[in-house]
């Protein structure tokens, strides 16, 4: 913001003709603050982001674009192919496989949402002793390496040694072969995907907790409202702009899921076919088969279920988030 | 009449860009078929250089380092960087490397990737290397010289190699009061020694053998062994009865309760349930030497059964040159130096591996003298190379789909044989 033109919040009565685009540029003088006014340097300031994200992100975009209208061989040498591997692809009953499983996952992992809501209340009660540590326990999945994590889950799986079934033993339930039976395996894999991704969406919240003015808190208790209603009534309407937030991350950091799945199944897990997800779909043509055209359409499909995921949570998002 | 010299320049600038892409286009596929005529010449040993060498295996370094160190001493202007990917990483590496004409100078090449690699021409041949005389193919085991020959041209010379066997643990076979096979012995014999431990100590949860979800050290032996073939020509071999027998063998031997469930062999794999004393017999490659060196097991080695016919797979790293090098010369001099009986010999006193030149692989069976690891270099006269195409993963993927659901029972093997040759043999087509 410039500090010279000094714009107010509250609009300036115009002239009704002035007001319109139509108006001559020349004989009204419009006090509103101008990128021209301030020559390059504006542009300087947000070249560095600007080249970053146009280098890195938008080029790529339009590079594998591009590649998935092509046959490519495995070191380059492409040749135009239309929109064949886009027909190929939505033939393709891997497709929808690996859509339904990243779905299937997507949704488990949401079901963290509602958990970290209750947990992070819960660790906002004024007087709780110890609550940085447990704040700390709760981030910790979020920080450590996905692939690190995965090794030790894959024992905890194991179906002859894990404890996860010993566990389960020990009240009479024989747990199956999480990792190697068809169904199983992508539930497992989002259990997972739920614990690691908790802490992150605990934070998020707990610093929108923090937004919640307390004085509406004393105003309930003194009404006599009980614990659970000043949950329902004031936390949970008052932290929809926190989980509006926490859920596109965690759906569009769920339709990504990879090295989690690709870490616990294995490579040479006889279910992987069976349990794949759309960016390990993806992976498989790509970097196993050598079809980068093909892969490419992978991509821009992804891409574009993300894009209008979002888009659709954006529009929903009017319903339910209750704005400043 | 101004922009006529502009329309001018850029028809010219576009007609030069389609000419460019024309040429890197044919020059991609030019490298398919024919070989250009192989350019060597041995350097003097004052040559000035810097190459790179792509290796995957740490392990291996300081059989490097001394190779380096030796090859220093007849050309010491030549220095030579060992970048190290681990194997994960390495193939996808590589292709981004190859994509870019990046590739090391000289790099491991294996059976699985050579096809692609040669068939692409990004590879360097030998043959200049061989007609100077300073490379000798009769020196490496045949099957792995063919192995690293695609379309009649070789491309790769041997570093090391490995066969197949049966490690074995003595002291489950004590406690299972079962004996210890001697010499040959036969599919039913090992049949039967596998079910027989399993019985004995299924109370500790003991398995007598492990069945196998990889081509190289399991189904792919006992396909041979059975007189089939994995890959025939440009077709699959899976549709042919006596595949379906190779395969048929590790559904019988986990229906027989000898081996572990394909699901208990996915959560703790083979050779995890070896080394951790819970199987008795494990099928693996000369290899795993390494992994039991160090360990308490009382180990020897045992020639894998015979069925049709005696049969073990052979496969070993070979070493390539980059055919977009800038300093080709000395990686071919380094290549050359390699593939030779001292450097060789180096690597074979580190014990790592067992080294492709014929006559220096002693000091790997003495590395290990309790365990019979000649057993590993007797398998050179039976010995089949590892079934590979120009794009061997395309295929190993649908096996490593298909074949798991015949071991485990869920389909009969006839079926899945079946349908794996027709998928095997579209993949076959597109290459």
């Amino acid at each position: 913001m410039t500090t010279v033109s000094r714009p107010t919040a509250v609009p300036a009565p115009s002239t009704p003709d002035g007001a319109g685009p139509a108006g001559p540029p020349a004989h009204t003088p419009r006090r509103r603050p101008s990128l021209r006014g301030d020559g390059a340097w504006p542009w300087l300031f947000v070249t560095p982001l600007v080249a970053g994200v146009a280098v890195f992100y938008l080029w790529p975009i339009l590079q594998t674009a591009g590649y998935s209208l092509t046959e490519s061989g495995p070191f380059g040498g492409s040749t135009f192919a239309g929109i064949e591997n886009y027909l190929a692809l939505f033939a393709d009953p891997r497709l929808y496989l690996s859509l339904a499983n990243t779905l299937l996952y997507t949704g488990i992992v949401l079901l963290g949402i509602p958990l970290a809501v209750v947990l992070a209340s819960l660790l906002n009660l004024p007087g709780l002793r110890f609550a940085s540590l447990y704040r700390v326990l709760f981030f910790l999945p979020y920080v450590a390496m996905p692939t690190a994590v995965a090794m030790v889950w894959r024992v905890i799986f194991n179906g002859d040694f894990g404890l996860l079934n010993f566990l389960l033993g020990t009240v009479g339930i024989e747990g199956p072969y999480w990792i190697s039976t068809p169904g199983a395996a992508v539930v497992a894999v989002a259990i997972v995907g739920l614990w690691s991704s908790l802490g992150f969406s605990m934070i998020v919240l707990a610093a929108g907790l923090k937004n919640i003015p307390p004085e509406l808190y004393e105003a309930a208790e003194l009404d006599g409202a009980s614990r659970w209603r000043q949950f329902r009534a004031i936390t949970v309407p008052l932290l929809t702009p926190s989980i509006f937030f926490v859920t596109i991350i965690t759906v569009i950091s769920s339709f990504q899921l990879f090295d989690l799945l690709y870490a616990i199944l294995g490579s040479s897990n006889p279910v992987l076919p069976r349990s794949m997800s759309l960016v390990y779909f993806f992976y498989r043509e790509g970097f196993v088969d050598n079809d980068k055209g093909y892969a490419a359409a992978i991509a821009m499909v992804v891409f574009l279920i993300i894009g209008l995921v979002t888009a659709v949570q954006f529009r929903l998002q009017r319903r339910w988030v209750h704005g400043d | 009449m101004k922009t006529q010299p502009h329309a001018f320049a850029r028809r010219a600038l576009a007609a030069t860009a389609a000419a460019t892409v024309a040429i890197v286009i044919s020059g991609c596929s030019a490298g398919g078929g024919g070989s250009a005529p192989a350019e060597y010449e041995a350097p003097d040993s004052d040559l000035e250089a810097s190459i790179t060498y792509g290796v995957w295996d740490q392990n291996q370094v300081p059989a490097i380092e001394e190779n380096i160190a030796l090859f220093n001493e007849q050309f010491p202007n030549i220095d030579v960087t060992v970048n190290v990917t681990p194997y994960a990483e390495y193939w996808t590496k590589l292709q981004t490397q190859g994509s870019s004409d990046t590739l090391p100078d000289v790099f491991w090449m294996n059976g699985p990737n050579i096809g692609l690699y040669g068939s692409n021409g990004l590879l360097e041949p030998i043959a200049g290397a061989v007609e100077a005389g300073d490379i000798d193919p009769a020196n490496y085991p045949e099957a792995l010289v063919d192995l690293y020959t695609i379309d009649d041209v070789q491309y790769g010379v041997p570093k090391d190699f490995d066969t197949i066997g049966i490690w074995a643990n003595r002291a489950l076979f004590e406690q299972a009061g079962v004996e210890l096979p001697e010499g040959d012995w036969t599919w039913d014999e090992f049949q039967q020694t596998a079910a027989d431990i399993s019985e004995a100590l299924s109370a500790e949860g003991i398995y007598g053998a492990a069945g196998g979800m990889d081509g190289q050290t399991t189904y792919y032996n006992t396909i041979f062994q059975a007189g089939g073939t994995v890959i025939d020509g440009d077709t699959s071999g899976y549709a042919a009865p006596e595949a379906q027998a190779g395969i048929q063998f590790w559904t019988d031997l986990i229906a027989s309760g000898g081996s572990p469930t394909i699901q208990q062999l996915t959560d703790t794999t083979g050779d995890q349930w070896f080394t951790s004393g819970k199987t008795a017999m494990y099928w693996g490659g000369s290899w795993f030497r390494s992994a039991l060196i160090d360990s308490d097991l009382d180990v020897t080695v045992l020639p894998l059964p015979t069925g049709e016919e005696q049969a073990t797979v052979i496969h070993g790293v070979s070493n390539v040159v980059s055919a977009t090098s800038q300093n080709k010369q000395a990686a071919q001099a380094f290549q050359v130096f390699l593939a030779s009986e001292e450097a060789q010999a180096q690597q074979g006193e580190a014990g790592a591996v067992i080294p492709a030149f014929t006559g220096t692989q002693g000091a790997f069976t003495e590395s290990m003298p309790d365990a019979d690891l000649q057993v590993f270099l007797d398998a050179l006269e039976y010995a089949q190379p590892l079934p590979v195409s120009n794009n061997s993963a395309a295929w190993n993927a649908f096996e490593a789909e298909l074949l798991p659901q015949a071991f485990s029972g869920e389909r009969p093997v006839e079926e899945v044989t079946t349908e794996l040759a027709e998928q095997m043999d579209a993949a076959l087509a597109e290459e």
